[in-house]
């Protein structure tokens, strides 16, 4: 085991599989950084830190700074995954998702369906998103709940060093578009990392709480949010079971139901608008699969209908809170 | 450019099974068993076979909406595409794609594209993986006049330029976007390769509708972008026979325009005219693979129609590989 944190944890696993499957790639925007410039290039390695070393190591074949181009990043991508690559595609920002969206959802996420099941495409787009550093509406969005809804598309999010290195390894070996979410303000979160070869499963939530009184579904930036929460109904003597999804896509739809039916009292905890959120999917299953078991309505902690706002203390009350998360358990249980 | 006798009676070959898959799919749409959206490639045969007859299996394209003849030229079985438009389970991609998204990537084939401007990037994706290979592998994107205007097309070809990969992108003018003709809705005064060499790329123009003049030039482009001299570019003339869909009342074509094309920028009896002036071929001789084309097309019809439909019980297999 070492000690390292989520950002470490992604350039060694990138390091470590691009060593050993000589067809991943890397390209996107900067990941190189400082093609073209008085500085030469790795003057970057990535807006985000994630790629340092890597172009000295693999070239310019295989780690490929791009202009600001999505469109042709995640094309690109697409058509490298169809001739036999494995691809690694970044968006420096999720919200970029809305300028290559038909490149992820008409062509990669579709191509093996409309081929018949005879082709693959072992893409993965990794996305940096959510809210917390005052990026406002255009550059803080968490547009998991869209990409989830998208057949052909698995879809990742990692709240630990551990499986950011585990789902992205079973990303980089699986044979399916990936869309590998990397929450900006997670970075640096510290912890344990398996040496040597740790693959995560997907569709495995974490459970990071076994309280037994209510069951709290959560995933990016929201799992150590509703710890918090977790912590202040513990000191009541309230207990929290804690589901960390992982991935949203494929979904552990057991592992849910499961808690639900011992606990009868599910929150869902979701940072972003809450029509048609993951939020909502979440309690809708649950309502549909576990009526019987359920003691209370299911309740969704999500932000408002609104866009993300700049404002510190705006974009505080537009983030779902450990205080409103804690407010929702509280009225779960009093719920008669 | 010298082509031998075998050749040349694959490329007229090829030509004619392009042309007659498409004009008896004209006909049996009418009958109502094809379904959906149907976009006819004939007119352009000879751009379709100059280009992938100079092609290995290992080169990729990509192809549009209007894909048929992409398919034919690089490969795809024509039973199985007959079958796919058919909606059997026969198919060549099991009913799943229909007319606009047939694939075949065993021949290179990545895939025909319902969204125009969509294959671009992915003919530069497929140009990152060639250059990797290290065989002098290209990558080509079948592109229209409507595609050309497509931002996607514009990002494409500035990626290949600045990435200097083997990638080779065929800009198909046939002179309507749909319904909209090329006077109107490209700039640069309907001179699509200018729009490549503004990006820094050669590029070369052809009478598409001249199976030499377009196999010459692609030849000359092909000899370039695998030498390793990054992308490439090629604008050809052509003519669309039908209308943008099978159904399409073309209100927008002037009077006898249609008999004009035929008559006058026909690719097929242009190849049959220089073959046999030439003396290279005899009328009998392509007389002999238009009975076969001919017969080939009757088979493919007949087996798509007695082909099962897909199992409905199917319909959710092979969203992905795995999935738990």
């Amino acid at each position: 085991m070492a000690i390292m944190n989520i950002r470490e944890a992604i350039v060694s696993t990138l390091h470590a599989e691009m060593e050993r499957d000589s067809d991943i790639i890397l390209l996107g925007e900067d990941v190189v950084g400082g093609n073209g410039t008085a500085g030469g290039p790795e003057a970057i390695g990535g807006i985000w830190g994630t790629s340092p070393g890597l172009w000295k190591k693999f070239g310019p074949e295989r780690v490929i700074d791009t202009p600001i181009s999505e469109s042709a990043i995640i094309g690109a991508a697409a058509g490298a995954a169809l001739s036999g690559k494995r691809p690694v595609a970044e968006l420096m920002f999720a919200d970029f998702v809305g300028v290559s969206l038909d490149q992820i959802w008409n062509q990669m996420a579709k191509f093996r369906y409309m081929f018949g099941g005879k082709t693959k495409c072992p893409a993965v787009v990794r996305l940096v998103y959510g809210a917390g550093m005052q990026t406002a509406a255009q550059h803080s969005q968490s547009v998991y709940a869209m990409l989830t809804a998208m057949p052909g598309l698995k879809v990742v999010l990692p709240t630990t060093p551990a499986d950011a290195k585990g789902l992205l390894t079973e990303a980089l070996r699986g044979d399916d578009p990936v869309m590998f979410f990397e929450h900006k303000t997670l970075y640096g979160v510290k912890g344990e990392v398996p040496d040597g070869d740790h693959r995560q499963r997907f569709g495995e939530a974490r459970v990071v709480r076994e309280g037994g009184d209510v069951t709290v579904v959560a995933c990016g930036r929201m799992v150590s949010f509703s710890e918090k929460a977790a912590d202040k109904l513990a000191a009541d003597g309230i207990g929290m079971d804690l589901l960390d999804l992982r991935t949203t896509s494929p979904l552990d739809e057991d592992a849910i139901l499961e808690s639900v039916e011992q606990t009868g009292r599910l929150v869902v905890v979701d940072e972003s608008p809450p029509r048609c959120s993951l939020a909502a999917d979440i309690a809708a299953m649950v309502t549909e699969r576990a009526f019987t078991s359920l003691k209370a309505p299911p309740a969704m902690v999500t932000a408002p209908h609104s866009p993300i706002p700049f404002a510190r203390n705006l974009e505080r009350a537009w983030v779902p809170s450990p205080q409103k998360i804690e407010d929702a358990v509280r009225r779960v249980l009093a719920f008669r | 450019m010298q082509l031998n006798r075998d050749e040349l009676l694959g490329a007229y070959g090829r030509m004619k099974i392009i042309r007659e898959f498409e004009q008896r799919l004209h006909e049996e749409i009418k009958t109502g068993e094809i379904g959906g959206f149907t976009h006819l490639y004939a007119g352009q045969e000879a751009v379709a076979v100059g280009i992938c007859d100079q092609l290995t299996v290992e080169d990729k394209i990509v192809s549009t909406h209007r894909g048929h003849g992409h398919c034919i030229a690089k490969g795809c079985d024509v039973k199985g595409m007959m079958k796919e438009i058919y909606g059997r389970e026969g198919g060549l991609c099991k009913g799943r794609a229909g007319s606009m998204h047939i694939a075949d990537l065993d021949v290179g084939m990545l895939g025909a594209n319902g969204i125009v401007g969509g294959g671009a990037p992915q003919a530069v994706g497929a140009a990152i993986a060639a250059r990797m290979d290290g065989k002098g592998r290209v990558g080509i994107a079948f592109s229209g006049d409507g595609a050309c205007n497509q931002g996607t097309t514009f990002e494409a070809m500035n990626l290949a330029v600045v990435t200097k990969v083997p990638a080779i992108f065929v800009f198909e003018n046939n002179h309507y976007s749909e319904h909209t003709g090329d006077a109107y809705a490209v700039g640069t005064n309907q001179d699509i390769a200018s729009r490549a060499e503004a990006f820094g790329m050669k590029a070369w123009r052809a009478n598409g509708c001249d199976f030499f003049e377009t196999y010459a030039a692609f030849a000359e482009l092909l000899e370039y972008v695998r030498a390793g001299n990054g992308p490439a570019a090629i604008e050809l003339d052509t003519e669309r026979y039908y209308g943008h869909f099978e159904g399409d009342p073309q209100r927008y074509r002037g009077k006898g325009e249609l008999d004009r094309i035929r008559a006058e920028r026909d690719c097929l009896k242009a190849f049959r005219a220089r073959v046999t002036g030439a003396a290279l071929l005899t009328d009998e001789d392509l007389d002999g693979v238009d009975a076969q084309v001919m017969a080939l097309i009757d088979e493919a019809v007949a087996e798509a129609r007695a082909d099962a439909q897909p199992d409905p019980a199917t319909v959710a297999d092979d969203v992905y590989v795995e999935y738990y």
